[in-house]
């Protein structure tokens, strides 16, 4: 993944800009830390103490990684996501199929190929989002995304056939209209 | 109908474990690195939906289960990414997928 991109792209960031880091800051210490109390149910000082550790930890790490003065992406998506993972969910079953026959021949036979999959029209998030897509499906493996273009390492001809038609891309794109 | 949820929760299960074999069975027979990959992502996508999924009708309707929608939506978040960085890394480190070979040069860029 490209790291000049996330700082380019307006398309899918929005909405967070105007808020100051410090404050932003304080907002996720105060989510993780909510996390943390919900996730372990225990308020003994050494668990809580642990918690508080661990959100100072995650603090540290993101602020390293430029999350509070860089522009953040917000989702938009809602509902649609939801039936976007529906649709997804089945084609992981069904190329699960495949590729579970594939694996479970007598013989392996496999042609494996490479497609270029130019997703230009796509935000950056979206396209973050097909490319994973695209990993999470048995069978099909983002290799690199550069320029809006993915190189995509298919298992078999069908599947590289499947992407190219664009059935999952169209879905994708569909996601980030709003 | 407990009966029910724990008859599909056990076919979820079952189901399960027979992805995440064929996933390790793919990893071992696959040529490559890249088709092994391919293997092995059908037990961390479909083995995992559905032994997360087994679980939770264990569960039931409880905190555990909202952790474990949790902990399945993490997994689903994070192994592509995962993946993503394996393959990247392999082939900066040089290792050409056979896919490319049968391809002719400058067909793909």
């Amino acid at each position: 993944m490209s790291a000049e991109s996330s700082a380019a792209d307006s398309k899918g960031a929005g909405g967070n800009t105007a808020r100051p880091a410090y404050l932003r800051m304080l907002l996720l210490a105060l989510v993780l830390m909510a996390t943390w109390l919900l996730w372990s149910g225990f308020f003994k000082p050494l668990l809580i103490g642990l918690g508080v550790l661990s959100c100072a930890l995650t603090l540290y790490l993101v602020r390293r990684m430029d999350f509070f003065t860089r522009e953040a992406f917000t989702l938009h998506y809602d509902f649609r996501l939801l039936r976007f993972w529906v649709w997804l969910g089945r084609e992981i079953v069904l190329s699960s199929l495949q590729v579970a026959r594939v694996v479970l021949r007598r013989r392996i036979e496999v042609e494996p190929i490479l497609v270029d999959i130019n997703a230009g029209n796509l935000s950056t998030v979206d396209q973050v989002l097909l490319g994973n897509s695209i990993t999470l499906t048995p069978g099909t493996l983002t290799l690199d995304m550069h320029e809006g273009r993915l190189r995509v390492h298919a298992l078999t001809a069908e599947g590289a056939a499947a992407l190219e038609e664009g059935e999952m891309q169209r879905r994708v794109a569909a996601l980030g209209r709003r | 109908m407990t009966v029910l949820v724990e008859i599909l929760s056990w076919v979820l299960l079952t189901l399960g474990g027979i992805s995440v074999l064929i996933g390790g069975i793919g990893a071992l027979r696959m040529p490559d690195l890249y088709t092994r990959m391919h293997a092995a992502s059908v037990t961390d996508s479909m083995g995992a939906m559905l032994v997360l999924g087994g679980i939770m009708l264990q569960a039931g309707w409880s905190l555990a289960t909202i952790k474990l929608i949790t902990i399945l939506l993490f997994l689903l978040l994070t192994s592509p990414t995962s993946s993503n960085a394996l393959a990247s890394a392999a082939l900066l480190a040089g290792t050409r997928p056979i896919a490319e070979a049968k391809q002719e040069p400058g067909e793909v860029q």
